[in-house]
Formats: structure tokens, C-alpha cells, sequence
């Protein structure tokens, strides 16, 4: 069967031969316009006037927009239209577009672009969390509050209480292919090619721009380099502009930001500050926990609720809290307005809990490992792996049901077994002794080493967007041709989905074609997003094939005398009463006897319920799980630090293609290191991004990836009914480079007796101030 | 108008050279349609828009945003389209990465596998330096690596070995470092290009229109590294590629420095001279070779002069050069024992410096002999730290000697905040150098890259 192969990329192909396409490659009509955008240069201010004189001058110029000449909706906006695509009386960030420059070329519109005069009465800006608290500057009104059991009196009761916060940075996407779009003209609408994770969106935004109904866009996309989630809702500008301008002057018109322009347009991963209070007995139990998350959201709303929900969701991360109370502010600040990104808030609040469990094991002295033993939730019952250690005492039958904060019982726990298997394969314990030994011994330099978990909710926490569609055809020389709502980012989706179908109807996975996600094709899709992709669209492909399947064994059973059931579709081959055919004589045969070989499929994730207001119901279908060890050494004169190596076990379930999870998984590490290590986002006080190209803005690169790197998949199937009960597996690996960070905060704290309180990122410089402090030579808050 | 002749994927191209500074990757998207050559960044730091380019020095990888038509001159251009064989077999580091899972997106794809079949020409096999100028978002490297192992045992195909064809003159080019400094003299107000690593950025980010230019590469005689009684004169239009090679022998030091200096496409572009001229307080070079006390030989017209080093950075934006003046060599010493360099950035590689320390200490017995110590990154040039080698000279080489210099640091230099580093952090760790140097010289092991895992 086609599913569970480790299959090459679909693309992979066209991607190194360099023919793979992208929105930027598309051949152009010799007439298209090309756009960018004035820019705000203040985070704050009333715009008093717009001087566009010598934009207009400027050479190539065909025409320059502002917020008045737009002919319908002014609004970009994924939630609650406060997102102007132009500003209009005022501006809130260091980079907001003003204007609109449409030009002959693309360099005639970055030149041009420049050439505009915005004068502001400047307004005082919110940049910071402290002054957006000051300035109670936040989105729904006050902070949103979940709580469960009596945290204050659980913490007050306890042995030992153990509080700080910490700040956590933001994160640029730094996808390879920055946002763009094409729209061209089309009769009685407009066609739109968007790098996006979201064509459905980018269809309604369109429409509502051009003023006709959602009928009269089509939105198609084949692949984007690379989403993150930063093309959830970002790229919605690029294509309203282009479609606006296209529908206004006849032309084809086509926007790409140049990197500099993306990275001051578009939003980041948020940054958190991350304050907590929890009392623990002597074992290193939690009795009792209170986080406050205070959340920089930036300007506008965009997806910033469901992002900071995210984060309250996986405050638990891996953890049974009984007593549990989580606020989470959502600041409104003058800055870039943050969205979507991998984990989409998951990440800040499982940071924010693990870091609880190094603080309370370097209080008591505890092994940290054990620390979170103590707290994990119990091992679902299930079939004892061979060499897996005993079941935990504090089973789930001995702790009754165990839920999560918010009311979901934990049913499809792993961990402790998945732990355990890892602790082996990576040699922690030697290892651990060794850099007990090298860190005595070397005056200089200091190692750390971490394990850390992951659990990770998935489904969309909006209940409404778990639905997919499919459509899939079946030719008559057996060749088969599918669509989906789901769109290619690099993650493999349609390799995967590909292999669905082919295991379907028992053919080769090369004999499946995916074309552009097309909302022509599929309607009303939700974004790929959330990890998703392949859990609804596999599914919806699922059920369009399995239509199909049924009806060519209903017509060939009663061909050869036999029973549909009896029809059997392997190896390219269909096996109907004791005949044999090819798939394609089948598919011929079949088109002959008059029977539809075209479906669409639906799917709707089961059993969810969830109240976001009292926080409580099932968010998720299920939880994905995985841990990792990392091993970092630290130069304690200047705080410089890398990964030694990294140790990974993650459970993608039944895995649907092993190559492209293990990808993922890879993938989200370094990411997630990324982000708590040297990618440090800065913006001055004037509310301006520093940090806005490569040049000062640092993704891993080639040697930063661990020196020695361990990938293996947990071998379990999902306990729920998912496509061939596989897991997702997009989001939940970027946590595994948690372990990075309390690597490198074990090894600061290996430096002196205090508390090394790392910030996050754990840049040279926080971690040569984390040394300090361990050392007692505190500098004072990084 | 002279034209631009080269060869693109083994066929001849002859341009008009009406606009000398159209980047290669415009050229190649949008006249050639070639869009396998991506724009990930447009200024140099990811590598999506990699290519190979073939001359007499060989092929190497560079970047087409910070690549002006003009410097295609008589070079041998391939881009991923031409790495295919001629039938449509693909090539053997293609071939691996599709193998390996070396592909997500696909979008740094092809920046990636030119690098890697630049490389395998030459038999590189240190596939982080090679390929530390390609970012990759989605991968985290490992099946990149993977692939490049698996074909780092495969031959190169003969189809990607070009060779440079002839092309006569080159426009905007003069010939030698005679005709240049004549054809500078008389236009002073010229941009002189060398590599484009740094003026390539002043096109395609401030979008400046250049007056008139003038390239550097037909100069062949000032790219020469030659022995004299002084140690190594450096011809200004060496690359920092060749010049890490150079140094490996005499300044293991330096030349590990340069290992970390951009990344390989751009070590292939920039040269020293460049480095050097554009003043940068930050360039890596510049304190190296300041505290090796290296000698700058400048020319206008037929006069020549040399001066220290150090004396050619006057203040932030401004150096000892006249206008019509140029760099046309430096002379690096060919000895300085115990020298060692330090640079300290958010990433090890292919990053700028926030702090980077060069430090050469004479020792004679158990004494500070003599002590030249500059740091870039610290002020508004590169600058050496006088009061600290005060406060080390003739004194024995103990810790207590580098202690009590600490505090000099202060006196020395007033660094200042950017998102690179803050100014605290800056003075710290460049104290914290000189212990270092101090470490490291009594066999204590303070270098993350040397531990293995």
C-alpha cells in the first residue's frame, strides 16, 4: 500500500532541477502592473497630509492609491476588519502601508514607493508591555482567565513556592519566498495566484474589496516557499492590492515585497512575557500553579485570541495540574501586528511551564527529568512495549480520569513510556554523568544537557474549521487527478494526500496527480493550518476515492457475477470474481458501462465541543507527543553556545510517510532552536524593526544544526479514527527545541549556585548574563 | 557601447552594456526567464539566487543579486537549469538530495545544489563552510548534509565543467592598475567596484542610481599575493577566498577568521582591498590585519604612498584616501606567533561581527615582549587598544598581568548599543578576549567550535 512509504516530496524533482514554480515565477502578461506600498515611518500618528507629488513623478508610474481611491472595502483583516489595506486617518506601526503604487515594473514601484511624503501629527506609541499594561491597551476588553481547583490557596499551603517570569521573543517566519501575489483580470471578477496558506480567505478579502461575491474570484495556488503560518493572513494585502488594481485598470497586476519590506510589513511570531507562582511539595509535585501570560499583539487583531488561547492550552503541556489558574493579557502595541506561526502560541505557553520545571528542580535540587516525571500525566493503558519499565503508579486507573486544565480528559498519553525509550537510546544517564565530569574539570567552558516533552492539541480551536473538501477524478485510462482545500508549503501534503488516494484505489502514488489548490475546485476551505493539513484533506480524499471505489466495484461486481465487497483493488490491479485487470482497464471499463468516476469528499473532525469564553470542553481531537534530549556546551567569557547533539523520539502514530515526518521533524527542531537561540528580534524606541533582513536577523544556518542529530518515530498507531491513524506532525516538533533552551539554562546554572534566569532568546549575550547571575555577579535583568 | 560577452549554460551571450549595474538575477529572471534562480533576499545572505561561475581561477559559487552583468565579462555563467546532463539526466548532487528528502519548499533548493556542484569541482567535501551561505527555513539542514555526503564521492559530470571564454576588452573595465589609476585620477567622483559585495547593496537596497563606474576584475596585476622582505603584499582585488587559502600556512589564526567571513559566495566576490576601502567598523579584516601591523599601500595616479594600517581609519564614514586614491595593496607581515582572533556574532556563521578581537602578543621568556591589540566592533573604526597593551607590555605574561589590564578596556573604547549587542556586553566580552587569549595560550581549552559532541 502506498501509505506509510517513504516517498520523495512530490516536487522534489522540479524543486532541484529548478522548474518547480512559484508565484514570482509565473510568466507575465507583457502588460502587468507591478505594486508596492508606502510605508508608514512612524509607529504612531494622525496623517495630516499625503504628499504623493513625486511618486507620481516618478518614473514608470501608472498610478498611486491612497485609502480613498479604494472602490469597496478597505480591509485585509482575518477577524474583526480593523486592518485597513491602506491607513486611513491614522498610523500604528513603523511600516504600515499608506499608499499604493502601481508602475511598470518592479523596481519603478520600490523607487517610486520612497518618493512619498506622509506628514503625521505624532501620537505617544505603545511599544512595550509594560507601557501597553500602563495604558490598558489590549484586545477583549480585560485579560481572559482559566482556572480550575484553588491555585492561591494550593500555592499557599505548599512546602515550597518557587515564582519569576520571563521574557520570551517574538519570531520571524523567514519563509525563502516572501509574500506575493498576481491577480489577473478575468471576465466579471478576477483570477488571483497568492503565496498563501489560506486561498479561501484571500477569495473572500478579494471579493469584498472588488465588491462582487465570492463567485466571482478564483484563488489558485500550487506552492508557497515556505508558510510557517506567516501566510495565514499576510499575504491577504498583497492580493487585495493586485486584484483592486487589476480590476481598476484592466491589467494584470502582480506584488512581491522585497525582504527587507516583508519583515516591517508583515507580523511575527509573538513575543511573551511569562510571569509564574507555583507551590510544590518536597517530590517536585505541582499542588498548585498561576501563570500570567502578557502577550505583545502588535497593532491590529488579526489572529492574535485563538494564538494567545493556544498558549493557555498548552500551559499544562505535559503536566497534570490539579490547581491551575492562567491569565492572558492581550496587549495592544504600535508594533507589526503578530500572527500565525508554527505551534501558533503552543510554543510560548509550553515554554513557560517547562521552564517552571527547571527553576523547581534547581530550588529543590532535583534532576530535572524527574522533576517532570513527578508532574506527567499517566501512561494510557495500552499493550506494554517490550523492555518498556512498569506501569506508572499513579496510573490512570489509580488517579481516576485525568484532565487537562481546561476539562479534557488526557486519554492517548504516551510520554512515559516514549520517555523512557528515549532516556535509553540517548544514554542520558552516562551522558549526563559526563558533563557532571567535564563541567567540574573545565574552567571555561560549561555543557548542559535537557530532556524535554512535548503534548500538543490537534485540531483548530475555532470547532468550525475542522472541515475539508475534496475532489477527485478518475480517468479513463486510469489515470487519477485530485484536488483538496489543503496547500503545499513544503510540507509534503501532497505526497501524502497522494499516497491516500493511491492506497485507495491501489495504485502507485506516481499515478495520483495534485494540481494548484484552486477554490474553483474546493470550496470554503479552511487554512492549512494548525497541522492539519493532512488529518482533513487525507480524510476528505478519502471519502471522494472511497465513492468512487465503491461505484466502479459495484458495476464491475455485477459485470463478472460477484459481490462489490468481493472487488479487491491491489498493486495497480483489480480483482472481481476470479478476473483480473489492470486499474486503467478497470477505469476504461468502468467510463464505458456509463459510471461516474468523479467525487467530491467532506470530512468533519468528530467529537469536538469547546467553550473559549469559560474554557473548558475538547479543543482536540487528540494529542501528538514526542521529547527530546539536547546537549549544548557554553563559552562562559562571551556566552557563545551550540548544540552538540540532539536526540529525538516523536510520535507521528501510524505515519504516512516516515521520510517527510522525520523532514518535519528535523525541520521543527532547528526551528524551534532557532527561535531561543540567535534569532533576536529588536525594534529601537521609536517603535522601528532592526532586525529586518538577513543580514541582522539570524536563522539557523548550515553548522548550527546539532553536530550529532538522532531521529527516530514512536511506533504507535492514533487511538482515534484519523487517515490510516496516523498523527499530524507539522507544529508539534518546533517544541522539541525547548530542550535547547534548558540545555543551555543547565549549563548557565553549572556556572554558580543562583538562579541563572536565561531569557528567551538565549542569545550569547542572555547567556552570558545568565552566567553572571549564576555566578552572583548579577548585571541585572537581561 | 561595448558589450558583455559570456556564456550562459554553455551558450555564448552577448549583451549591450548599457546599464552597468542590472544584477545578474534580474537579468537571468527577467530577460532569460530563468527563474530556477531565486530572490530570497536580494543582498547576498541566502543564497537562493546562487550560480556558478567558471574563470581562469576556476568555478566557484556566487551570489546573482550582488552580481553586475558587466563582471560576467569573459566568465562562465551556469545556473540550476544548466545542471541537467544533456539527454535530462540529472546531476549527481540533484540526484542525492531528492535521494536524501534535501528538499521541502524547494525554494533554497537550487541555491543549494549549485553550491554543492560548484564544490564538487573543486573536491570540497567541508560541506558547512560550502553551503553556510544557503539558509534553509524548513529542513534544519540534516538531509541537506546527508546529500551532499552521498554525492561528495561522485565525479563532477562533464557538462558543468566550462571553461572562460575569450571576450576582448571588458566594458567599464580597465586593464591594468596603471590604466585604472589614470582613468580614476580623471574621474574621481567614480564608484570603483570590485567583488560588488557591498556596493551591490547600495543598488538593490537604497536603490541609488551610481555615477560613473568602474570595475576592478580585468586588473589582474592587483590580484597577486606576493613575498617580499616585508612579509606578503596583497593586491587589493584578491579575494577573501584566495586570501584564506594564502593564510593558512603563515596565520592559522587570520585565516580561520576568514573561514567565518561572510560565507563562501561572497569570500568568492569580495576582496581585501574592498574590505579595507569601504571603512566598515566592523569589516573583519580591517582588525586583524591592524593587529598584525599591516601596511596599506594606496596610489593616485603615479604617486604611491604606505601607511600603518591603522591610520587609514579616521573616523566613523571617513578615511585617509584622497579623491581619484585607491587601495592597491596591503602588506601583511609574514610572521606574528601566538596571534589569535576572535569574532563574536549571534551566528557563528556568515554573520557580522558584534565584537571582534585580534590580539598579537610578543612574548620574550616569561615577559610581554610587545603587545597589538584591535578590536572591530567596538567604535566608529577599527581601532587597537592602546591603553590595554600599555598596561600588558613588559610585564610577565600571568594571569595577574591580564587582570589588571581589564579595566583599561574602558579607557580604550565606548561601544554602543545596536541589535547586534549592547554596549555593556560589548566591553565585557572584548575584556573577556584578552582573558581568553591568556587561556587559550596556557593550553585551556575556550573555543565552542572545538568540542566535539
Amino acid at each position: 500500500m502506498s501509505v506509510a512509504k517513504p516517498l520523495p516530496h512530490d516536487s522534489a524533482h522540479l524543486h532541484v532541477a529548478g522548474t518547480a514554480r512559484y508565484v514570482d515565477d509565473l510568466p507575465l502578461p507583457a502588460n502587468t502592473l507591478h505594486l508596492a506600498f508606502g510605508l508608514s515611518t512612524l509607529a504612531h500618528g494622525e496623517i495630516l497630509s499625503v504628499d504623493l507629488t513625486e511618486v507620481r513623478a516618478s518614473p514608470g508610474v501608472v498610478a498611486v492609491w491612497t485609502a480613498a481611491d479604494l472602490p469597496f472595502a478597505n480591509d485585509v483583516s482575518p477577524s474583526i476588519h480593523d486592518e485597513p489595506l491602506l491607513a486611513t486617518d491614522r498610523v500604528h506601526y513603523v511600516g504600515q502601508p499608506v499608499f499604493l503604487v502601481a508602475a511598470e515594473s518592479h523596481l519603478a514601484a520600490r523607487r517610486a514607493a520612497r518618493k512619498g511624503k506622509i506628514v503625521c501629527r505624532e501620537l505617544p506609541a505603545i511599544l512595550t508591555v509594560d507601557e501597553a499594561l500602563a495604558a490598558e491597551s489590549r484586545f477583549e476588553g480585560g485579560p481572559v482567565i482559566w482556572a480550575r481547583g484553588d491555585a492561591g490557596a494550593a500555592i499557599a499551603a505548599a512546602p515550597r513556592v518557587v515564582e519569576g517570569r520571563f521574557d520570551i521573543g517574538g519570531q520571524e517566519h523567514f519563509y525563502l519566498e516572501g509574500q506575493a501575489a498576481l491577480a489577473l483580470p478575468a471576465e466579471g471578477g478576477v483570477t488571483v495566484h497568492a503565496s498563501s496558506q489560506h486561498p479561501t480567505e484571500i477569495q473572500h478579502k478579494v471579493a469584498e474589496a472588488i465588491g462582487a461575491s465570492m463567485n466571482a474570484v478564483r484563488v489558485e495556488m500550487r506552492r508557497m516557499g515556505g508558510g510557517f503560518g506567516g501566510k495565514e493572513s499576510q499575504g491577504n494585502a498583497l492580493a487585495v492590492a493586485c486584484a483592486v488594481i487589476a480590476r481598476a485598470f484592466g491589467r494584470p497586476a502582480k506584488m512581491r515585497y522585497d525582504r527587507d519590506d516583508d519583515m516591517v510589513i508583515t507580523g511575527k511570531r509573538h513575543d511573551f512575557r511569562i510571569e509564574y507562582c507555583t507551590g510544590v511539595d518536597e517530590a517536585g509535585r505541582i499542588l498548585g500553579i498561576e501563570f500570567r501570560h502578557l502577550a505583545r499583539c502588535g497593532w491590529s487583531q488579526d489572529l492574535s485570541l485563538p494564538v494567545c488561547d493556544r498558549a493557555m492550552l498548552h500551559a499544562d503541556n505535559a503536566y497534570h495540574l490539579e490547581n491551575i489558574r492562567i491569565e492572558s493579557h492581550r496587549l495592544r502595541t504600535n508594533t507589526q501586528s503578530a500572527t500565525a506561526f508554527r505551534g501558533f502560541g503552543g510554543p510560548q505557553g509550553m515554554l513557560g511551564i517547562e521552564r517552571v520545571m527547571d527553576h523547581v528542580a534547581h530550588a529543590l535540587g532535583m534532576d530535572p527529568l524527574a522533576v517532570r516525571r513527578a508532574n506527567f500525566y499517566a501512561d494510557a493503558p495500552g499493550p506494554r512495549r517490550p523492555g518498556a519499565p512498569p506501569p506508572d503508579p499513579r496510573s490512570i486507573s489509580a488517579k481516576k480520569r485525568q484532565e487537562t486544565p481546561y476539562g479534557m480528559a488526557v486519554e492517548d498519553f504516551i510520554l512515559g513510556g516514549l520517555v523512557a525509550r528515549l532516556e535509553e537510546t540517548s544514554g542520558l544517564a552516562a551522558r549526563r554523568a559526563a558533563v557532571a565530569d567535564w563541567n567540574a574539570r573545565e574552567p571555561v567552558l560549561k555543557k548542559g544537557i535537557a530532556l524535554t516533552p512535548v503534548k500538543f492539541g490537534i485540531s483548530f480551536t475555532l470547532t468550525h474549521l475542522n472541515q475539508a473538501g475534496a475532489l477527485v477524478h478518475v480517468y479513463q485510462d486510469g489515470s487519477i487527478h485530485l484536488n483538496h482545500g489543503g496547500t503545499e508549503m513544503g510540507q509534503g501534503l501532497h505526497r501524502k494526500v497522494a499516497q491516500v488516494a493511491a492506497s485507495a484505489f491501489g495504485v502507485e502514488a506516481e499515478t495520483v496527480a495534485i494540481t494548484a489548490t484552486d477554490t474553483g475546485k474546493v470550496p470554503n476551505t479552511s487554512a492549512t493550518a494548525a497541522s492539519s493539513g493532512a488529518d482533513l484533506n487525507g480524510m476528505a480524499v478519502k471519502a471522494a476515492c472511497d465513492a468512487i471505489r465503491g461505484r466502479m466495484a459495484e458495476f464491475l461486481a455485477a459485470e463478472h457475477q460477484s459481490e462489490p465487497h468481493k472487488v479487491h483493488f491491489e498493486d495497480g490491479r483489480v480483482f472481481v470474481g476470479g478476473a483480473e485487470m489492470s486499474f486503467a482497464e478497470a477505469a476504461a471499463r468502468c467510463y464505458q458501462g456509463r459510471v461516474s468516476l468523479s467525487s467530491t469528499g467532506f470530512y468533519a473532525t468528530p467529537d469536538l465541543a469547546w467553550d473559549r469564553r469559560a474554557g473548558r470542553g475538547r479543543p482536540f481531537y487528540y494529542f501528538a507527543y514526542g521529547a527530546a534530549v539536547s546537549e549544548v556546551v557554553i563559552d562562559t567569557l562571551t556566552g557563545e553556545n551550540r548544540i552538540l547533539r540532539a536526540d529525538i523520539l516523536h510520535d507521528c502514530g501510524a505515519s504516512l510517510n516516515p521520510a517527510i515526518d522525520i523532514g518535519q521533524i528535523e525541520g521543527g527542531f532547528v526551528q524551534g532552536a532557532g527561535w531561543l537561540t540567535t534569532e533576536e528580534l529588536v525594534w529601537d524606541d521609536r517603535g522601528r524593526l532592526r532586525t529586518h533582513a538577513p543580514s541582522t536577523y539570524k536563522i539557523p544556518a548550515c553548522s548550527d544544526r546539532p553536530r550529532v542529530f538522532n531521529v527516530a518515530l514512536w511506533d504507535g498507531a492514533n487511538r482515534e479514527e484519523t487517515i490510516y491513524r496516523s498523527k499530524a506532525v507539522g507544529e508539534p516538533p518546533l517544541m522539541l527545541g525547548i530542550s535547547v533552551f534548558s540545555a543551555l539554562a543547565a549549563a548557565c546554572a553549572a556556572c554558580g549556585p543562583h538562579y541563572p534566569d536565561l531569557q528567551a532568546p538565549a542569545t550569547a549575550e542572555a547567556v552570558l548574563a545568565a552566567v553572571n547571575r549564576a555566578r552572583g555577579l548579577g548585571r541585572g535583568r537581561a | 557601447m561595448a558589450e558583455i560577452g559570456f556564456v550562459l549554460n554553455g551558450a555564448p551571450v552577448r549583451l549591450s552594456a548599457s546599464s552597468p549595474t542590472r544584477t545578474l538575477l534580474d537579468w537571468l529572471r527577467e530577460e532569460r526567464g530563468l527563474t530556477g534562480t531565486k530572490e530570497g533576499c536580494n543582498e547576498g545572505d541566502c543564497g537562493a539566487c546562487t550560480v556558478m561561475v567558471t574563470d581562469d581561477d576556476g568555478a566557484r559559487a556566487l551570489n546573482a543579486c550582488l552580481l553586475f552583468l558587466p563582471q560576467l565579462h569573459g566568465k562562465a555563467v551556469r545556473t540550476v537549469e544548466g545542471l541537467a546532463g544533456p539527454s535530462g539526466e540529472l546531476h549527481p548532487v540533484q540526484e542525492a538530495m531528492i535521494a536524501n528528502h534535501g528538499s521541502q519548499c524547494g525554494f533554497c533548493t537550487p541555491g543549494f545544489v549549485v553550491s554543492m556542484a560548484a564544490a564538487q569541482i573543486n573536491g570540497r567535501t567541508d560541506h558547512d563552510d560550502v553551503l553556510a551561505g544557503n539558509l534553509c527555513r524548513c529542513t534544519g539542514y540534516a538531509p541537506i548534509i546527508r546529500a551532499a555526503g552521498a554525492a561528495a564521492g561522485t565525479p563532477a559530470p562533464g557538462w558543468v565543467r566550462d571553461s572562460a571564454p575569450e571576450a576582448g576588452p571588458a566594458p567599464f573595465a580597465p586593464a591594468s592598475s596603471d590604466e585604472l589609476a589614470a582613468w580614476y585620477e580623471e574621474h574621481p567622483e567614480a564608484v570603483l567596484i570590485a567583488g560588488a559585495t557591498d556596493v551591490g547593496l547600495w543598488v538593490t537596497k537604497q536603490l541609488r542610481d551610481l555615477p560613473e563606474v568602474a570595475f576592478l576584475h580585468a586588473c589582474r596585476d592587483l590580484q597577486r599575493i606576493e613575498t617580499t622582505p616585508d612579509g606578503f603584499r596583497v593586491g587589493a582585488g584578491v579575494t577573501i577566498a584566495r586570501l584564506r587559502s594564502a593564510m593558512a600556512g603563515p596565520h592559522p589564526a587570520f585565516a580561520e577568521l576568514l573561514r567565518r567571513f561572510a560565507s563562501e559566495q561572497v569570500r568568492g566576490a569580495a576582496t581585501i582591498g574592498g574590505n579595507i576601502a569601504n571603512g566598515s567598523p566592523i569589516g573583519d579584516a580591517a582588525p586583524a590585519l591592524i593587529a598584525m601591523a599591516a601596511r596599506l599601500h594606496l596610489r593616485k595616479g603615479a604617486a604611491r604612498r604606505e601607511i600603518a594600517l591603522e591610520d587609514f581609519f579616521l573616523d566613523y564614514g571617513r578615511q585617509d584616501r584622497a579623491k581619484g586614491e585607491f587601495v592597491e595593496a596591503v602588506t601583511i607581515p609574514a610572521s606574528a606567533t601566538g596571534f589569535t582572533c576572535y569574532k563574536l556574532s549571534k551566528r557563528f556563521d556568515q554573520d557580522i561581527s558584534a565584537v571582534c578581537g585580534c590580539f598579537n602578543l610578543a612574548l620574550d621568556g616569561s615577559k610581554i615582549a610587545s603587545a597589538r591589540i584591535a578590536f572591530g566592533g567596538m567604535a566608529g573604526v577599527p581601532k587597537r587598544a592602546r591603553t590595554v597593551e600599555a598596561a600588558l607590555e613588559g610585564r610577565p605574561f600571568t594571569r595577574a598581568t591580564f587582570e589588571a589590564a581589564l579595566p583599561a578596556f574602558a579607557a580604550d573604547f565606548a561601544p554602543i548599543d545596536d541589535m547586534r549587542a549592547s554596549a555593556g556586553y560589548r566591553l565585557e566580552t572584548a575584556a573577556n578576549m584578552l582573558l581568553r587569549h591568556f587561556l587559550e595560550r596556557t593550553g585551556v581549552r575556550a573555543n565552542v567550535l572545538e568540542v566535539e559532541p
